[in-house]
């Protein structure tokens, strides 16, 4: 069973999130911000982050970039997940490392697609 | 609706593109023809189907009913796996069957609001050794409206979430507001026009790869042969023909055979192959 951490503050979209992630079969852990986040990363290296942006503490961007320069944070398979929409936060995303990129709303369809497409399921 | 209504609406559509529209349908015929009754200060969906039970019904109001009827439903890259044998199997066939002409035709048939046809333009763009060829992607479907839609390439963020690679999104997208628009290259490689299945393609030229994906689940099976022999009949001889994953040509039509290995993938059957007459592709 893959595993996939969920970076969200909010904890109704982590809850939906983990509904639809359950149901494709992976094994969720949870983390509110991105200093949280890179906990659970040392403990256990994920397969797949789904990352919110805008978060207190430690933000979505900085998480990645900080994961990526990490031993091991080269392997996770990361998809933002995040109200920002326009094409300068896409861009900055994929440069810092991002494999994939979903504009909130998002739906179980789109979470499918987008891990389907980064050979996660 | 009364049995005898929905039978006017079955009819009509049937008789029109051949759509079948099938009992458990029913219940979209309501909410689809419900603006077109409106259009046509109709006051309700029943005296619109009323109205096609009358000798001669006025020939707008039959093609917007049965552009209401049919199912527009796509999105890019759809499936997947077709895109990636194009890719990986059909493309470099081609390069090597077509290098001294360098032109390679490409048939999207009911490609509704433009997705097929544009991802496989996205696919051709980011092939290297097509840059010098000339590739033709020609979309068509019956509906005037849709295609409109598809020409304007022109997309809500729902719709470049489905399927559609970020990276691609990045290269080929400008944001205009909350809509998405496809860049003029991308755009210019395909072109759109209005074509019923049910009618002869001789006009639309001859092509080397052939889509025709989810559509011939909606037909019955003489017109899913005819369908099938008219495709033939504008397919290079060794040109490919792509299925839906739910569609086969066993036991609809012998013009095709499966291409071995290649799942979906069809190819003309081989005693048409050397007996029919040799077309090549030609813009």
């Amino acid at each position: 069973m893959k595993s996939c951490l969920v970076v969200d503050d909010s904890r109704v979209v982590r809850v939906v999130a983990r509904r639809i992630l359950e149901e494709l079969r992976f094994e969720v852990v949870e983390a509110e911000d991105g200093r949280e986040a890179l906990e659970r990363c040392r403990e256990h290296m994920p397969d797949a982050i789904l990352l919110d942006w805008n978060m207190p503490v430690m933000n979505g961007i900085e998480f990645l970039r900080t994961l990526r320069a990490a031993e091991g944070g080269a392997a996770p398979v990361v998809v933002f997940c995040t109200t920002e929409r326009d094409l300068k936060h896409i861009r900055e995303a994929l440069a810092a490392g991002a494999n994939e990129y979903i504009m909130k709303p998002f739906d179980s369809d789109i979470i499918a697609d987008k891990f389907g497409q980064t050979g996660l399921i | 609706m009364t049995p005898a209504e929905l039978d006017a609406v079955a009819r009509t559509v049937r008789r029109e593109c051949g759509l079948v529209l099938t009992p458990d349908k029913a219940y979209l015929v309501d909410s689809r023809l419900m603006p077109v009754a409106r259009r046509w200060a109709k006051p309700s969906v029943e005296a619109l189907a009323r109205e096609l039970m009358a000798p001669d019904p006025p020939r707008d109001l039959v093609r917007e009913v049965v552009e209401a009827m049919v199912t527009n439903e796509t999105f890019f890259f759809r499936d997947r796996k077709p895109f990636d044998q194009l890719k990986a199997f059909v493309l470099p066939r081609l390069l090597a069957a077509r290098a001294d002409r360098r032109v390679i035709r490409i048939w999207c048939a009911a490609c509704s609001s433009g997705q097929e046809p544009y991802s496989i333009a996205m696919i051709c763009k980011e092939t290297p050794q097509l840059a010098n060829w000339k590739v033709e992607i020609v979309g068509t479907d019956i509906s005037t409206e849709i295609l409109r839609q598809a020409e304007a390439g022109s997309y809500s963020q729902f719709e470049v979430q489905r399927g559609l690679p970020i990276q691609l999104l990045v290269k080929h997208f400008e944001q205009q507001g909350d809509r998405w628009q496809l860049d003029a290259s991308i755009r210019s490689m395909v072109s759109f026009r209005q074509f019923n299945l049910l009618d002869p393609p001789d006009r639309l030229g001859t092509f080397d790869v052939v889509f025709c994906r989810n559509v011939l689940i909606y037909f019955d099976l003489p017109t899913k042969s005819g369908i099938l022999g008219r495709i033939a009949s504008v397919m290079a001889p060794d040109g490919v023909l792509y299925l839906g994953g739910a569609e086969t040509v066993l036991g609809v039509s012998d013009r095709f055979q499966p291409v071995r290995t290649q799942q979906g993938v069809y190819e003309l059957a081989t005693p048409d192959a050397r007996q029919g007459p040799v077309r090549m592709a030609a813009g």
